[in-house]
């Protein structure tokens, strides 16, 4: 059935048929009717700037000690105060960033290599390997994440390191569940048989046709599991089982403010700030996304 | 002479959309009379569904809809909500190509029926109970499945179920949108024969739209031929079947025939990009300068209504 | 004699508390030979489109045996089988599904010659032979498959099965899914194609009207095995199977409205895993006697080619 589109979510004028996004081209061209997306990904971009030249931009040395400058509020000298030691809280703020977003893209990373893997494999190949990698990931998803993480934290002791760890055993089964659901649904799909009948053998075919078709849902889930990492490792590290002092880690500045409460309140604003303007970013985005790559959110009329 | 039951004059039907205004319908006039039925024939994309959708008046808010949609000498478009929901339903019924995402999944058959029969009978659930039953032998399905859910049912018995729920209301204009395109051959002829045995019964009108040129014979009294929007050759069903006008009508009826197979050049129109005069130019054979420039008027030649700079002049051999 | 078919079988396990065996094919026999196109007509669930796929070994066969060009194919290893492929090809329903939507259409015409290990250096040249065979402009040849219209889809589909010019082609419902005006289109495109390269042809198909025009020989199957096969003209002038007769009657015809009623069939496609004792056709039968409920017939010779396995043809 021919559609065309209703006046909200519109698509490209010289397509006849409006087709989901495919390609990253149809995904830029969604862009400018989700200004919250724009607006997330621009926010995204200016912590990743923050991070990567952290040195360049922060004004002072975040570990440098300064005692007569201790627990200085917002001044021009100091953009967001100091510390009980002195130190500039912007700069660590900034380098805060650089530590979060790294720590978290690496976890999301090896998460997603991982847990794709498994969970494509499972998904193709089906019967006896589909239901071991599937036990597998069961016994992963037992795991409760904190109580894990204080496990390897009490073992090898706490350290980042070790945080990523943790996090990485638990969160990578997550994206085996849905590569292997969306593996089981494009292997179904036409083209996959038409690519046998030419001759594709299996891993071909997987590598070739099934996994660039289930980029979406991994993409989403990337982007939504980046903000709960970056919220994961500042709690743990509030909780003393990541980043130690002297780190610039959100979470131990946070731990370190509780002491002064009511003397210092920006010691815990700016850091709880940047924490939820992250975790929010993230969120923003990888809802929209989901939005913008979901077919069934598309509003047509049938002719 | 039958009265008229719906008169379409000079609809149009028009959506705003980020690409422009896109006009799905252009200057449709159509005539059902009493028990009649008329087919709207076209291909997929040429607006047809729009003008059932049109006439039900549940179109999206962003339509613009100018015209008249006479039903019993009311205007449609005049109607409030309140009042269309009075007739829809119970005047006038439709019923749609898949049946299976028409049905909810979660109740039992004879319990949808039952309820679209409370809704226009205003009877208690008893009585609605036992009109449920009549009216699914009447379609053909046994009373004894009353408590069956939609998944249970195939194609074909869902597309009754369809119908039952439909003729509940006793409606005097039927508006089937391609009713028998996702069943089967064989039971597409049964359901076809289900809907020309209820319409000759109770002296219900069909507006029958479809794709497929073969079942309209059988089915419709008078026909109307759409492309990109635009109705092209519009009478009765004999006068166009044996002797077509317009070169359009003839290439949809030729297309694959006994004598093989003579393809038409090119694409169907898109309605986002109506070539301009003549819809049809850039397909026909026959295309001169003028069906370049002017859209065609829609002119009386031998018992039908064509819009070709042809018309009239000779039979239109393609 | 290019491809014969032996008593193939295909059985299904069917699911949930059912669990019972669906036999899509059930002992199906039928030879093609070089530049013949063999019509397979039927309803759902009659098993054509899984007979197609058994044919080519696109899914394994549970019994029978399948010989291209006298080569036991079922018997065949992977790597004869991908050699092979080159000769017989697919050529699908759906041309919107059957195209990877990441595919440029240069990759999708790319895919066979590489996946055969042609030499890249001939790859593009082949590619643009392939885009006039099938009379599409060399500009489409970096658009994806949703830019397309389904009329270009599914010629870029037959495009990609003729790359490695096979020798068969199984076509499944190829005009199904496109408007009428373009249907006609596809449908003389393979008409040359199969003149001009003698392709042998399985043309699968319900609608009535194509198979006529398509095919020189058709087999009407029905819940998986054939009910009546022979010449095309020979089959719709003098049908004989009470249901080749149905579906004869229930195609479009303005002429035979008075006949068509009498020929209504009864009831519904039964559930395939519930098959009907005896002759399978039997519950929706117009012509119904006791006998056809107690033994299935065979396919008996009606002379001349023409086979019908019904108890009033013996």
């Amino acid at each position: 059935m021919k559609t065309i589109a209703g006046a909200h979510k519109a698509n490209a004028p010289q397509r006849e048929q409006s087709r989901p996004v495919v390609l990253i081209r149809d995904l830029i061209a969604k862009f400018n009717e989700y200004p919250l997306v724009v607006f997330a990904a621009s926010l995204i971009l200016l912590l990743a700037v923050a991070a990567i030249f952290a040195p360049a931009l922060s004004p002072h040395d975040p570990l440098a000690v300064n005692m007569e400058e201790s627990l200085q509020g917002p001044a021009p000298k100091h953009l967001m105060g100091t510390d009980q030691l002195g130190r500039d809280l912007f700069s660590r703020i900034l380098f805060g960033t650089r530590i979060s977003l790294s720590i978290a893209f690496a976890t999301v990373a090896v998460c997603l290599v991982l847990g794709v893997a498994v969970g494509a494999v499972a998904g193709y190949l089906g019967g006896v390997a589909d239901d071991l990698l599937m036990r597998l990931v069961d016994i992963f998803m037992a795991f409760p994440g904190l109580l894990l993480t204080i496990a390897i934290a009490g073992m090898l002791g706490p350290s980042m390191q070790n945080l990523m760890l943790a996090m990485i055993a638990t969160s990578w089964v997550g994206y085996a569940r849905i590569a292997r659901g969306a593996v089981l649904s494009v292997k179904e799909c036409a083209f996959v048989e038409a690519a046998r009948s030419l001759g594709s053998g299996g891993a071909r075919i997987l590598i070739e046709h099934i996994i660039p078709n289930i980029v979406h849902p991994i993409i989403v889930l990337a982007t939504l599991n980046m903000g709960q990492t970056i919220l994961s490792i500042a709690g743990l590290s509030f909780l003393g089982l990541g980043a130690q002092p002297p780190a610039p880690e959100w979470g131990v500045m946070l731990n370190e403010a509780c002491s002064f409460m009511g003397l210092a309140p920006h010691l815990f604003i700016f850091p709880g700030l940047a924490i939820t303007v992250a975790v929010m970013a993230f969120n923003f985005l990888g809802d929209g996304l989901r939005d913008m790559l979901d077919p069934r959110f598309k509003k047509e009329v049938e002719i | 002479m039958k009265s008229s039951l719906l008169a379409v004059r000079n609809l149009d039907v028009s959506f705003r959309t980020r690409a422009g205004l896109v006009r799905a319908s252009n200057g449709v006039n159509l005539d059902i009379r009493e028990g009649e039925t008329l087919a709207l024939v076209g291909e997929s994309g040429c607006g047809k569904t729009i003008i059932a959708l049109a006439v039900m008046r549940l179109l999206v808010e962003n339509a613009l809809i100018t015209g008249e949609i006479r039903f019993r000498g009311r205007d449609l478009l005049s109607l409030d909500e309140e009042e269309m929901r009075n007739i829809r339903g119970r005047e006038i019924a439709a019923i749609f190509e898949q049946p299976a995402s028409c049905l909810n999944p979660v109740m039992r058959i004879g319990e949808q029926i039952t309820e679209a029969v409370m809704a226009h009978e205003q009877c208690p659930k008893r009585e609605a109970k036992m009109q449920a039953k009549e009216i699914m032998e009447t379609v053909g399905i046994p009373a004894a499945r009353y408590r069956s859910y939609p998944h249970e049912f195939s194609g074909g018995m869902q597309q009754r179920t369809m119908i039952a729920m439909a003729l509940a209301g006793r409606p005097s204009l039927l508006i089937a949108d391609e009713p028998t395109t996702a069943l089967d051959v064989t039971v597409q002829a049964q359901i076809l024969d289900l809907l020309k045995e209820s319409a000759l019964k109770n002296n219900t009108a069909m507006l029958l739209i479809t794709h497929d040129t073969g079942i309209i014979a059988e089915m419709a009294d008078t026909v109307a031929v759409m492309y990109a929007g635009t109705i092209l050759e519009q009478g009765s069903i004999k006068s166009i079947l044996k002797n077509p006008r317009h070169p359009y009508t003839t290439a949809l009826l030729g297309a694959i025939g006994e004598g093989g197979l003579r393809p038409l050049p090119g694409t169907a129109a898109s309605l986002c990009a109506v070539p301009p005069g003549c819809p049809f130019h850039p397909r026909c054979v026959l295309a001169r300068e003028v069906c370049f420039r002017k859209v065609p008027e829609l002119i009386s030649v031998k018992g039908r209504k064509v819009r070709c700079h042809y018309a009239g002049r000779s039979k239109a051999v393609v | 004699m290019l491809v014969e078919a032996k008593q193939l079988c295909k059985y299904f396990h069917g699911r949930g508390r059912k669990g019972g065996l669906i036999k899509a094919v059930d002992g199906v026999s039928f030879n093609i030979d070089r530049g013949e196109c063999f019509g397979l007509v039927g309803e759902s669930g009659c098993g054509k489109s899984t007979l197609g796929r058994a044919v080519l070994r696109l899914t394994g066969a549970t019994a029978g045996e399948v010989y291209f060009q006298g080569i036991d194919l079922l018997a065949l290893g992977p790597r004869e089988l991908k050699r092979l492929r080159r000769k017989m090809q697919f050529i699908f329903q759906d041309p919107d599904g059957s195209l990877d939507p990441r595919f440029t259409v240069a990759r999708l015409l790319a895919e066979p010659l590489r996946v055969q290990g042609e030499n890249k250096a001939t790859v593009a040249a082949r590619v643009a032979e392939l885009m006039e065979m099938v009379n599409l402009g060399k500009e489409l040849l970096c658009r994806y498959p949703h830019e397309l219209s389904g009329g270009q889809r599914q010629r870029i589909g037959i495009a990609r099965a003729m790359a490695l010019t096979p020798e068969f082609l199984v076509a499944d419902e190829p005009a199904a899914s496109l408007d009428l005006s373009v249907q006609a289109q596809v449908l003389s495109l393979m008409k040359t194609l199969q003149r001009d390269y003698s392709l042998g042809i399985l043309f699968i198909s319900h609608q009535l009207k194509i198979i006529r025009i398509m095919t020189q020989r058709v087999a009407v199957m029905y819940l998986g095995r054939f009910v009546e096969v022979g010449r095309t003209g020979e089959i719709f002038s003098r049908p004989l199977h009470p249901y080749t007769k149905a579906l004869l009657a229930a195609g479009p015809d303005p002429k035979r409205k008075q006949e068509k009623r009498k020929l209504l069939l009864k009831g519904e496609i039964p559930d395939p895993s519930f098959l009907p004792a005896g002759c399978r056709f039997h519950p929706r039968c117009p012509y119904f006697e006791p006998p056809c409920a107690g033994v299935e017939p065979a396919l008996a010779d009606a002379g001349g080619g023409h086979w019908v396995a019904c108890h009033r043809y013996r």
